[in-house]
């Protein structure tokens, strides 16, 4: 066995790059919980549907990897719009369950729909070549597409929190996932707010159904076979918390990793059991409010 | 000339079949058409359809009528129903199909009551014949594969250590259960033994990698269900650096489908597999096989394993038909008939041993390597014949 | 307050409680259309002789979505876990079958529901402290958390390979299981109509008014005292026992049973099912599982995408039309009937 250093420096990095995936995944979700109250279990249908105009972008028209993700992303980002407009719109007043029940409706449709279309069989993308090979570091060599989703990651928290806290834009999300009335009579057009927010947090969905490809392969299933690990993260994390969000994503991420690494027999047990430690001590998550 | 070949048929079938009325034998196909698995069934499926297409001359002037149902999930419920239904209101003469194990079982003590033959086509848990004598598997057990591959990884590879990796469920338990008995038998030593996850999610493999690398071992035995998980697996493989450091990965057909692995890239390259059946397989009965399948479904449509068993399985079910003449309304007659049958298919030779009721076949060791046309492909790189299932012949467990 | 008002108090306390007692009282009482589901039941024995396998396991969830009326059309609260209950009660009865040897059916599906009842209690007691996402989240976790402990235990639980060959006694010792499974379908029916006379009671009686009180405004029961708590785990453990019992008739009727009765896929459906039909109407379970079941088995045979297409629609169109499901349909559009008779 090697260096118990050797294997802490392991498992923290795997479990980074599997933290940043959640990370980029849940964000949205958890934002648009937070600012709109609105639990939108579509989510990973939005997810999944960016990660088949990845497939379908770069096997079928040869549009390299990196810039497949970002068009993938923006595209599911605008086609979000229309839902957020016409259909959640009507649904803001109504009750958690009502919410539930319509957008798992959706994710439904939205399986056989791509079920039609693409077929049940499982879905892989060509990566480049610098994507497709390793970094090494003299003692151990890191995937390169590990390292890509850490920086992908890292870079969206960069972006992001300077949005949040940086920008008016930001500011306007943050008073008004506040206090929603008086970010309201000090002007804010709040429902656009609202359609960008989830316009965001879809395309956001998109990019890490696309980064999901290479991990766990793509089927339509894939709307709500991880779907239940996004809402642990969000809820963990606490709603409308960006840093509740990546202290879930990171706690959950290191620690299912090296819990796999180290006791493989527990299967899933350590993302429960923090769901269920967390939840009972701090029942609106790390950064969520009461 | 062709014509006199079918006019001779015909007259043949006028005298011997005489005054025999033409029946038409309900037969009852329960495979997974919805869900996360319907890929599975589908495979299975078209290959019982070109059967059918290709050979329906062969029972004139009987006919099949096939009724499909949905097989569910593997909770074994929906597939009790539906076969339930099958026998009771369709009436069906025989059933067939059933990937998952747990339909197979749950359906036992149904079968036992309707004395109705069943035709297992795929699930392979090795114990699943001994719950019914109206049972037939024409697939695998979980042994076949493994245990030729332990004597393999330990005489022939000069593996003398070994991990072992599953996912964590039933077929796992059991595969790495059989290649453990073989590995240890003939000398060998497993030194690590990891449960990887749910089948219904596929998990992130990276950390099962890294642990299997850390233990050094001289070959890797994994089990994964065929699907989304192969391609994941294979690809932490790759990643994790296992293949570089020189440990070699080695399971049954299901760690390299043909159908997902052409997208399995460079890492795949000198995996040795143990199966009855692979594409590119070298002989007459296959190679006809591919091309219809090719010409019915497309190029870019494969056969894989799942297929081939459910193209034999049609073939001895129409055999059958052909040696009762038409008439299988005697289920022990029914089982008589497909004990001992043998044919040379797409998997080569394979036989429904009488003592038990399931298949005897060639396994063969399989190396994935680059064709020169670019593609991966496999080629067989040893043969160990006519294997039974071995979990039945020592006695394990359920298996006694 | 006048001395005049402080006067009247005594007899107009007394008009209200005999008001608020009547009520109560006249909606215990049966009214007839409530024998119609009852009918069609016994009715489908003769009709559909044939399809009693499928019956029985329409009956299974309909006392399954019985049991989530309980918790979530009275109570309000929301889980996605309650196959959890199911699962315990599915093997309780599995179990004391193979290792104990308990195989007559009647006692072991009352063993179960109690086995399930009592995790309701202690699981209910931590978790019903908090709603919302919390609640939800928790739900799922223990339900999860049941299922992966018992993949660490196959050999007791058998996996997802499940125990097989299971063998329960002949009803009363005289009736056996055929092939058809009518003998299953009558049992199924017994025991459900058993289980829906106390849920009734239950729903009927001051406890149930209470409960509504929660689910309507929290804070005003709490504010006049009521043990919001108290009563909430009680309902929440009476909801799994009675959950354990339809898990237990499921492992009778199949005799067989494997871990993906704790599937997240059963908590989600039954709750999609009891949404169709209506919530808080007690026979909104009824019609909820028969038109899903029937509806599920007409659709998979013609195409399974296009099922699942249909139930993601037909969901989205209940949410936007139809929010007190299908039994709300036939109270609006008979109380608009109503209005239009009137001149």
């Amino acid at each position: 066995m090697p260096h118990v250093a050797t294997i802490v420096v392991s498992i923290l990095f795997d479990g980074l790059a599997y933290a940043m995936f959640l990370f980029i995944t849940s964000v949205g979700l958890s934002v648009t919980m937070g600012l709109m109250g609105f639990v939108n279990l579509a989510h990973g249908a939005f997810a999944m549907c960016g990660g088949f105009f990845v497939v379908s972008l770069t096997r079928s028209l040869g549009v390299p990897f990196v810039p497949s993700l970002v068009i993938a992303a923006t595209a599911v980002g605008f086609i979000s719009i229309p839902f957020e407009r016409y259909l959640y719109r009507q649904l803001y007043k109504s009750t958690d369950l009502e919410q539930v029940l319509l957008t798992i409706g959706l994710a439904f449709m939205s399986i056989a729909t791509f079920t039609y279309f693409y077929g049940p069989i499982p879905k892989s993308v060509p990566l480049p070549d610098w994507l497709e090979g390793h970094i090494n570091l003299g003692f151990r060599a890191f995937p390169s597409y590990r390292a890509f989703l850490i920086v992908v990651g890292a870079g969206l928290i960069a972006v992001l929190w300077y949005a949040f806290e940086r920008t008016n834009i930001g500011a306007k999300i943050r008073a008004a996932v506040d206090n929603r009335r008086m970010a309201e009579s000090v002007g804010i057009n709040v429902d656009r707010l609202f359609t960008l927010t989830f316009a965001l947090g879809s395309g956001l969905a998109a990019l890490g159904g696309g980064l999901a490809i290479q991990l766990f392969g793509l089927t339509p299933s894939f709307a709500v076979l991880y779907l239940v690990l996004f809402l642990i993260v969000v809820a963990v994390g606490g709603l409308g918390s960006l840093k509740g969000t990546l202290l879930a994503a990171l706690v959950i991420g290191i620690i299912d990793t090296g819990g796999k690494y180290a006791f493989p027999v527990a299967g899933n047990l350590f993302i429960y059991a923090i769901t269920v430690v967390v939840l009972l001590i701090r029942p609106a998550g790390f950064y969520g409010r009461e | 000339m062709k014509i006199f070949r079918w006019l001779g048929l015909a007259a043949l079938a006028l005298t011997v079949g005489g005054t025999a009325q033409a029946a038409t034998i309900k037969i009852g196909v329960v495979l997974p058409f919805s869900g996360p698995n319907a890929d599975l069934g589908h495979q299975i499926d078209k290959a019982f359809d070109l059967y059918v297409k290709l050979h329906a001359k062969d029972i004139a002037p009987h006919k099949v009528q096939i009724i499909k149902r949905d097989e569910g999930p593997p909770t074994g419920a929906v597939a009790k129903t539906a076969a339930t239904e099958l026998i009771t209101n369709d009436k069906v003469k025989l059933l067939t199909g059933f990937v998952f194990s747990p339909s197979a079982i749950a359906l036992a003590p149904v079968i036992n009551k309707a004395k109705v033959p069943m035709v297992i086509a795929n699930a392979g848990t090795a114990w699943i014949t001994k719950l019914s004598p109206y049972y037939v598997r024409l697939s695998f057990s979980m042994w076949h594969p493994a245990y030729p591959m332990g004597l393999y990884a330990a005489k022939t590879l000069g593996c003398k250590t070994a991990a072992v990796a599953y996912t964590d469920f039933p077929p796992g338990k059991d595969s790495v259960l059989a290649f453990k008995t073989a590995f240890e038998k003939t000398g060998g030593k497993e030194v690590l033994s990891i449960p990887m996850g749910s089948p219904a999610q596929v998990p992130d493999f990276t950390p099962f990698m890294q642990r299997v690398k850390d233990a050094h071992p001289d070959c890797l035995y994994a089990f994964i269900p065929s699907g989304a998980h192969a391609t994941g697996l294979m690809k932490a493989y790759g990643e994790v650096g296992l293949k570089k450091a020189g440990i070699k990965l080695i399971g049954p057909m299901d760690l390299v489908p043909d159908n997902k692995l052409q997208d399995m890239g460079d890492a795949a390259i000198g995996t040795i597999v143990m199966s009855h059946y692979a594409v590119d397989l070298d002989n007459a009965a296959n190679k006809a096989f591919v091309a219809a399948w090719h010409k019915e479904y497309g190029a870019n449509s494969y056969p894989d394993f799942m297929s081939s068993q459910g193209w034999d399985t049609m073939h001895a079910i129409f055999d059958t038909i052909k040696k009762l003449k038409g008439n299988l309304s005697n289920p022990t007659k029914v089982i008589a008939a497909l004990e001992g049958w043998s044919t040379n298919g797409p998997r080569g030779h394979v036989m429904i041993d009488p003592k038990t009721r399931d298949i005897v076949q060639d396994e063969r060791a399989m190396e994935v390597y680059r064709k020169p046309d670019g593609m991966l492909g496999v080629k067989v790189i040893g043969t160990t014949k006519a294997v039974k299932d071995e979990c039945k012949i020592l006695g394990i467990g359920r298996c006694k | 307050m006048a001395a005049s008002e402080t006067m009247a108090v005594g007899p107009m306390r007394e008009q209200v409680r005999e008001r608020a007692a009547g009520f109560l009282i006249s909606r215990h009482h049966y009214r007839w259309p409530e024998a119609l589901p009852w009918l069609i039941a016994i009715a489908c024995y003769f009709v559909f002789p044939d399809r009693m396998t499928f019956g029985s396991q329409v009956l299974v969830m309909v006392m399954f979505a019985l049991s989530l009326d309980l918790i979530l059309g009275y109570a309000g609260i929301v889980s996605l876990g309650h196959a959890a209950f199911f699962g315990i009660g599915a093997y309780v009865v599995a179990l004391g079958s193979l290792r104990l040897g308990w195989s007559e059916p009647i006692s072991g599906i009352i063993a179960a529901g109690v086995v399930a009842g009592i995790f309701g209690a202690v699981v209910g007691w931590f978790m019903l402290r908090y709603r919302g996402l919390t609640l939800l989240m928790l739900t799922i976790a223990f339900a999860a958390t049941l299922q992966e402990s018992g993949n660490l235990r196959s050999d007791i639980t058998g996996g997802y390979d499940g125990l097989p060959g299971l063998t329960f006694d002949p009803l009363f010792g005289l009736f056996d299981y055929d092939l058809y499974g009518r003998t299953n379908y009558l049992y199924a029916l017994a025991a459900l109509a058993v289980v829906f006379y106390f849920v009734r009671r239950i729903v009927y009686s001051p406890f149930g008014q209470a409960l509504t009180g929660i689910r309507e405004n929290v804070r005003r029961m709490h504010a006049i005292g009521s043990p919001v708590h108290l009563r909430l785990v009680t309902v929440y453990a009476i909801a799994a026992a009675i959950a354990g019992v339809a898990g237990a008739l499921f492992t009778q009727t199949n005799a067989y049973v494997t871990l993906t009765v704790f599937d997240f896929d059963n908590s989600a459906k039954v709750m999609v099912i009891l949404i169709l039909g209506g919530t808080g109407r007690l026979y909104g379970a009824f019609f909820g599982a028969a038109v899903y079941m029937i509806l599920e088995d007409y659709f998979s045979k013609l195409s399974p995408t296009f099922w699942q297409f249909g139930i993601g629609l037909l969901l989205v169109l209940a949410v936007l039309f139809a929010r007190r499901g299908v039994l709300g349909l036939f109270e609006d559009s008979s109380a608009y009937l109503g209005k239009r008779k009137k001149p």
